[in-house]
């Protein structure tokens, strides 16, 4: 596959699929299948494909508050108040059912606000342990993946057998490995794989059937692999967050020539990172699952006793991609976020990685203030570049 | 209607809330001021002092001292004999005392945003060393969090864990969708407690008494059967006191329920109440001619700004939250962990309409005033909808205004004022349609 071909199997597949969500639902239904809203935080997407039905992410949408604003204050998370907004005017008419974990306090009440303004679209609420890793934490997210497991039943209308548990966590691994691989490659690559295209290949797995996702970006990978290396001139940064997916706000990356080749984003790696484990001896495939969400970590919304795990992961993102620096995308009233960034600030200016933060919302139309920000950081990196340069031929090294 | 003849002033509505979460006694004023027989607010005024003081002599002992949340399950550190502060309960002293601007600010300087909880805030620039004069604190040896009321409680702990290197306990109560707490769950925090139970014996050489902890629970039982049976006055028409009292009040059942002088306290605001309904005398010292629910925590810097306009019209507050969200009852361990899963943050939109709503029908309530605090998102986040039920079931209005519990940059007292004033005309309003015998 050449360059032109990547950018236009990019273009025709996942960027389609990323951005038409809508026309994805309309094509499931079209097909007599199901599908099932899939609402932040680690939901567990699986049991949804195991019992046939689709899965799609919901992480609200760009543009205007209207109708929520008759839910929630304006002092209110951008994800919670878009996706009731959606909900509002008929974008999820075409849900069987959604999916809403409660891990934040944004979400807490984005549940009842939900059922309150769609009672007709059935709500599979799951309250997760945050003191998960204990066998009493492992226990308990088992009987709630149970008690989740037999509300999807009564959605799809067939029982979800064991077999069809373990089968989803074979495909959602194969996804998993699949999408780290294509992050590992794009941060190679970066003026083929643009921090947009970057963004649409993840968030369309979102979206689209995991086994064709899967397929088709292992063929692209695979093209991605054997492309000669870049010589990329630009600069290289992680970027942490909970969304980043906005066109515009993407688009000043990429005209401030930065390249994404890590994250710590929410509705990207972290979804990712790592995989539902093997089982142990005779396990329950819920059971799978449970350990499987006792495993995830270096991330605000999950509490972990240990307190600098997730400063430590950013920093060895940075060392092992790469990058030059990090770039904190605050998604708006978040207070997780919110709370975990002077700490992670302050470990990253004790070990020297330039770091910067810019605002967000899905609301925002004025970019011009994250432009200003990332010009002079993208200038600041390569001053950085400039004088290590320097400083190492005057070495000798 | 109403009581007349008793003086008051704001200030000292502002001076009696301060000292509730922080000040000495010295405001105190009135006939009933004796030192034989002190006035129960005085008493509990006391109490929540020494839990201070206690906690600051167990530290020059060189014992620990924890740092708790309000409704972390306050009967293991009690039984345990450790001596344990309560953050929101400071940052709302230093509020009413006029410093959470200054504290807010020194968190925002070390990178903290504004849009942060501002008693996370407070507590924080206090975790980070910041004088607060208003309401001092020993440092923490160990941290005491459970997530029932929110989980910005969770990051905030956290942070000041690893500020100063020491064990968080943490007790995590998810979300209940339902008004039924499952078995479950019910499990899962109990196993926690058992934990949470091990480890503080473990990290401070304590054992572990049942005898002791059936005492404690005991007392807490007895506080929560006085607390309950003092809001209850409210129900009386016209109110022996104002929900504003039960704000200050709450100080004691947060910081010191398990102890057997806040329940001897609390019966005694009981029976000063049942003694002001014979005598026709109430701390609300205005003409009750509107009787409201006041919804979400008050905004500590700007007492004397929200009390202004209902003295003005005569709008007493019969109606807060606290009474059920803190008098909870519980006959053993599973009755104790399913109580603790009921914190106002913690319970389904039905359970919290129903919680007020039924307040608002035993108190005879004709209108509520909702604050959107915007520290609090968990609490604001479905007010709106909690509006709407409301003006349905009890067909009553409602109004809302914008504010925070200790930031006062996020109050505007036109604002207030405004919402007031149309509460008001809305409570005329329905009155005479009421009167009229028009449908609701």
């Amino acid at each position: 596959m050449s360059e032109k071909e990547i950018k236009g199997t990019i273009e025709e597949v996942f960027s389609y699929s990323a951005r038409h969500p809508a026309r994805l639902l309309e094509e499931y239904r079209a097909a007599g299948q199901k599908a099932v809203g899939i609402l932040p935080y680690y939901a567990p997407e699986e049991l949804v494909y195991a019992a046939g039905m689709a899965p799609l992410g919901l992480w609200g949408m760009e543009g205007s508050v209207r109708g929520a604003g008759r839910y929630f204050p304006a002092f209110y998370c951008a994800i919670a108040r878009m996706n009731l907004e959606m909900a509002l005017v008929g974008v999820l008419d075409g849900l069987s059912a959604v999916l809403a974990p409660s891990i934040c306090d944004a979400m807490r009440p984005f549940t009842q606000n939900f059922k309150s303004a769609r009672p007709d679209i059935p709500m599979i609420f799951l309250a997760q342990p945050q003191n998960r890793t204990e066998e009493f934490g492992v226990v308990y997210m088992t009987d709630e993946l149970a008690r989740v497991r037999e509300e999807l039943e009564a959605v799809a209308g067939t029982r979800i057998t064991d077999d069809a548990i373990r089968d989803a966590i074979a495909v959602y691994n194969e996804s998993r490995a699949e999408r780290r691989r294509f992050v590992r490659l794009a941060a190679s690559h970066p003026s083929v794989i643009t921090p947009e295209r970057r963004s649409d290949v993840l968030k369309s797995a979102w979206f689209m059937p995991k086994p064709r996702h899967t397929a088709v970006l292992k063929t692209l990978n695979d093209a991605i692999e054997a492309l000669a290396p870049e010589n990329w001139t630009g600069g290289k940064v992680v970027v942490s967050g909970i969304l980043a997916d906005s066109a515009s706000l993407l688009s000043v990356f990429q005209d401030n020539r930065l390249a994404i080749v890590a994250d710590d984003v929410a509705n990207e790696s972290r979804s990712f990172r790592s995989d539902m484990p093997l089982p142990e001896k005779d396990e329950a495939p819920l059971r799978i699952l449970a350990r499987g969400f006792a495993g995830q970590g270096a991330d605000s919304l999950l509490h972990d006793p240990d307190l600098s795990r997730r400063a430590r992961h950013l920093k060895g993102l940075v060392e092992e991609s790469g990058a030059q620096g990090v770039v904190f995308v605050m998604m708006q009233f978040c207070d997780p976020e919110e709370l975990d960034y002077p700490h992670l600030k302050q470990a990253l200016d004790a070990v020297g990685i330039p770091n910067a933060q810019i605002g967000y919302d899905q609301q925002m139309r004025d970019f011009g203030q994250a432009r200003t920000q990332l010009e002079a950081f993208s200038e600041m990196l390569a001053d950085r570049g400039r004088r290590d340069c320097s400083a190492a031929s005057s070495t000798g090294r | 209607m109403g009581f007349s003849g008793d003086s008051d002033s704001n200030a000292k509505a502002q001076a009696d809330a301060g000292a509730m979460v922080g000040a000495n006694t010295s405001a105190i004023d009135g006939a009933n001021d004796d030192v034989t027989t002190k006035p129960a607010k005085v008493v509990l005024r006391e109490i929540v002092d020494a839990v201070y003081e206690q906690a600051w002599d167990a530290k020059k002992r060189g014992e620990p001292v924890g740092w708790s949340s309000s409704k972390f399950p306050a009967e293991i550190a009690e039984a345990l004999g450790l001596a344990v502060v309560y953050p929101e309960n400071q940052a709302a002293a230093v509020a009413a005392k006029h410093g959470g601007r200054r504290l807010c600010e020194y968190a925002e300087a070390l990178g903290y945003s504004n849009d942060i909880c501002a008693y996370a805030r407070i507590s924080l620039a206090v975790s980070d060393g910041a004088p607060a004069e208003e309401r001092p604190v020993p440092p923490p040896d160990f941290l005491l969090c459970c997530n029932n009321i929110c989980n910005c409680m969770t990051k905030w702990y956290e942070n000041i864990a690893r500020r100063h290197d020491i064990p968080l306990i943490m007790i995590d109560v998810p979300y209940n969708n339902t008004v039924d707490i499952p078995a479950s769950r019910v499990a899962y925090v109990s196993a926690q407690f058992e934990a949470a139970i091990k480890k503080l014996e473990t990290l401070f050489g304590r054992v572990w008494d049942p005898a002791r902890f059936a005492e404690v629970c005991a007392n807490a039982n007895r506080t929560a059967s006085a607390w309950l049976r003092a809001c209850g006055y409210c129900a009386m028409k016209p109110s022996p006191l104002s929900g504003f009292d039960l704000f200050n009040h709450m100080a004691d059942v947060v910081t010191a329920r398990c102890k057997p002088e806040t329940s001897r306290a609390l019966e005694q605001l009981a029976d000063e109440y049942e003694q002001a309904v014979k005598e026709g005398v109430s701390t609300w010292r205005r003409d009750e001619t509107w009787r409201i629910m006041f919804e979400g925590i008050p905004c500590w810097p700007e007492l004397q700004a929200l009390l202004r306009p209902l003295k003005e019209h005569g709008a007493n507050t019969v109606a807060v939250v606290y009474a059920p969200a803190f008098g909870f009852q519980y006959g053993d361990m599973d009755g104790m962990i399913r109580a603790y899963c009921r914190a106002p943050n913690s319970v389904c939109i039905e359970a919290g309409t129903e919680w007020r709503a039924a307040l608002c029908r035993e108190n005879s309530v004709d209108g509520i005033l909702v604050h959107y605090n915007r520290s609090c998102k968990p609490w604001s986040g479905y007010m709106l909808e909690m509006e709407r039920r409301w003006r349905k079931e009890l067909g009553i209005p409602v109004v809302g205004f914008d504010g925070d519990q200790a930031d006062p940059r996020n109050f505007a007292e036109e604002q207030y004022r405004t919402r007031v004033e149309g509460l008001v005309e809305l409570m005329r309003a329905n009155s005479v349609t009421r009167e009229n015998g028009a449908p609701l």
